[in-house]
């Protein structure tokens, strides 16, 4: 499921200024600075799957912005990447509720098992497994999330079939 | 004769076991019988234990059916669901099911009910009349309103939002701000993501109130990323309030009124928790990395790009429609104390019935886990609560007595918070949690104060060396003054408050403290 196309100087620039105009556009002000930092990264990522590097100096230049500063924000924040997820991405949630229900024995499984460990993208760049501290469904834990779809009442069964599926690209 | 309304909710929970699946399913039935249905997905009633529950409109009222898997819906149709009729998993009347008939839904009242992508669904269950009447009141009997209400700030720290409004009315400033804080980070709290996903309108109407009674013109609703949903909820429903003429150049044109500007737009969080303090999610919407500004001034005062700001928790907000359509007065009924009204109480990990629960404020923890939850779902005795979310205090089971309030909690040694309370069996090992919660802390720490940066990396060392038999006694004094350190040299919650769920930990379950190591690695 490579919904994300390959980084474009060109393309970059032309998101950077409209994430830049439409926050001065709704803002109708001049002095709202880097305010549409956030969502210029956000668009990046959701376009090339991660933030190249490239992008800093250009986005410095339409924000009107020194170098450093883009450099970090886009550090400060967990979502952010600098280099390319794996073709899925698996967040399991490892915050109390979740590890009340079960949460680290999962993440234990995953390691076991899947050999997957949060942060790494596995061998064959299939799947990328990251933890997440809460996803709002800790009525329903333990929970995560595969590719953004949430997974409820979660367990080493249907573990197998996300990875399975992720890994036969399967829906 | 009209199709028959099915409602399947849409709220991310129900999607999580299975509603996306559940309701193509009931469409393909449908086809199949030739009959003729259309589903709404409407949020969820919070009854999450009986989710998906699918309800049907019939002539005798709503008829709800729970928990239904996709495999289920063929049977439910050869039932007669349609017509309510007789099935193992048919739960009567939904109104009638006691879990939700005990509650007092005053912020929650249309989540389940509506449909939450029509603004004229919402119109017709209420919606919009606290905005019909703050049209009618001037900016300063709006904010008395809210005042004699009582209303605290919903997102934990309690402050009283009259006082809040008013100071930003106060405040002097061509341009004023509303920002609405949906940085709902903690765990086992839902209640922000429910009524995104379940009744967005109700936020849009609490956050142009606040504009009217303040004087802003703009409003930001900063929605962490981890909500894809209630993003996506957030962004139709304020394009359908701005076409339906409740957004803009006049906020009154809907009701055919002249009344001032306000328009508002979902700015989303990347994934930093800390970004939930209101300080550092006003840097974060300026584009900066979320550190904590020191206060004061305060965001009233000096607030996004330096100029007043009301910054309210998304309950704050959407209870403020029903103030000013009943009145202050009627809302500050609820409640005990000092706490005012109702709260969105939401039950989470190991307990039998999980969800939100809108209560006036007084009943306690054991009300809440034993009798409304059912105690814990493994059937295990009950170990520990953890209420407030990350930075609340674990009680033992001797301390369920204390209502969930916000000055009896305080004085219980802990904080109500967002009113997330996780259950934790016996299985827990309160020394891998109170590890958790300093590792957690650094782990999210914006780095600004070094007792939080450092002080929680070292805090978990030192729970190492305590679990790991080293200097028991002594590192368990260190760990004492290390919390008495972050409480008092943080300038947020995070650094301030992670001594909570440390030193109660400690406290009521120190035994835990002294198992051996493998113990705590198995845990892990």
């Amino acid at each position: 499921m490579d919904r994300t196309t390959s980084w474009n100087d060109e393309a970059a620039r032309a998101i950077i200024e409209a994430g830049s105009r439409a926050a001065t556009d709704f803002l109708g002000t001049d002095r709202v600075g880097a305010t549409s930092l956030l969502p210029i990264l956000h668009a990046l990522q959701e376009k090339f799957g991660y933030v190249d590097r490239a992008a800093i100096p250009t986005i410095a230049d339409v924000l009107n912005i020194s170098k450093a500063e883009v450099h970090g924000t886009i550090s400060f924040y967990h979502d952010f990447r600098s280099e390319p997820a794996g073709r899925h991405v698996l967040h399991l949630c490892r915050a109390e509720s979740c590890q009340a229900m079960g949460s680290e024995r999962l993440a234990a499984y995953l390691d076991d098992r899947h050999k997957l460990q949060p942060g790494v993208t596995s061998f064959d760049g299939t799947l990328t497994l990251e933890n997440v501290y809460c996803v709002g469904n800790c009525a329903l834990s333990p929970t995560a999330l595969l590719d953004g779809v949430p997974v409820g009442r979660l367990d080493e069964t249907m573990l197998d079939d996300l990875i399975a599926a992720a890994r036969g690209d399967r829906p | 004769m009209s199709p028959i309304r099915i409602f399947v909710p849409g709220d991310s929970g129900a999607v999580s076991v299975g509603a996306d699946r559940v309701a193509r399913e009931i469409l393909k039935q449908a086809l199949v019988r030739d009959l003729d249905v259309v589903i709404v997905r409407n949020g969820s009633r919070g009854m999450y234990w009986l989710e998906p529950l699918v309800e049907v409109e019939t002539p005798a009222g709503r008829i709800a059916y729970g928990p239904v898997r996709h495999v289920d819906v063929a049977d439910l149709f050869d039932a007669e669901f349609l017509k309510g009729g007789e099935h193992a998993l048919r739960l009567g009347p939904t109104n009638e099911i006691s879990c939700l008939k005990n509650q007092q839904r005053l912020t929650f009242a249309r989540v389940g009910v509506v449909n939450p992508r029509s603004v004229e669904d919402y119109c017709a269950n209420g919606g919009f009349s606290g905005l019909l009447r703050a049209l009618h009141l001037t900016p300063h009997e709006i904010v008395e309103e809210i005042v004699a209400s009582g209303l605290r700030g919903r997102g934990g720290a309690g402050f009283p939002t009259g006082v809040k409004w008013r100071t930003v009315a106060n405040a002097p400033g061509e341009q004023k701000y509303v920002v609405c804080n949906a940085d709902e980070g903690d765990s086992g709290t839902f209640a922000d993501r429910m009524l995104m996903e379940g009744d967005p309108f109700v936020i849009i109407e609490g956050m142009i109130t606040a504009g009217l009674a303040v004087g802003a013109t703009r409003g930001l609703i900063y929605i962490r990323s981890e909500y894809p949903h209630a993003v996506a909820a957030m962004r139709a429903a304020i394009e359908k309030a701005r076409t339906a003429g409740f957004l803009g150049a006049n906020v009154g044109m809907h009701f055919g009124q002249k009344a001032g500007a306000f328009d508002m737009e979902v700015r989303v969080g990347a994934g930093a928790y800390i970004c939930g303090e209101e300080t550092s999610l006003l840097e974060s919407l300026e584009g900066k990395r979320g550190q904590v500004r020191a206060k004061p001034p305060l965001p009233a005062i000096s607030g996004l790009f330096g100029k007043p700001t009301v910054i309210n928790n998304v309950l704050s907000l959407a209870a403020a429609p029903w103030i000013l359509a009943r009145g202050g007065k009627a809302y500050a009924e609820y409640g005990m104390g000092r706490s005012r009204g109702t709260k969105p109480l939401q039950l989470a990990g190991n307990v039998k019935r999980p969800g939100l629960y809108e209560m006036a404020f007084g009943i306690t923890l054991r009300e809440l886990v034993m009798e409304i939850g059912g105690g814990t779902a493994s059937g295990r005795p009950l170990r520990a609560v953890q209420a407030g979310g990350p930075l609340g205090a674990y009680f033992p089971e001797r301390l369920l007595d204390t209502p969930l309030d916000y000055e009896a909690m305080a004085a219980a040694g802990g904080m109500l918070g967002h009113g997330g309370v996780v259950v934790f069996d016996d299985t827990v090992d309160m020394a891998a949690q109170a590890r958790f919660a300093f590792e957690f802390c650094a782990i999210e720490s914006c780095g600004k104060c070094t007792p939080c940066r450092i002080g929680s990396r070292r805090g978990a060392e030192t729970i190492d060396k305590i679990v790991r038999g080293e200097n028991r006694d002594a590192n368990r004094a260190l760990v004492e003054d290390l919390c008495a350190t972050m409480t008092d040299g943080s300038l947020c919650a995070l650094g301030g408050l992670t001594p909570m769920p440390v030193l109660s930990a400690l406290k009521h379950f120190g035994d835990d403290f002294q198992r051996p190591l493998q113990m705590l690695a198995s845990a892990e």
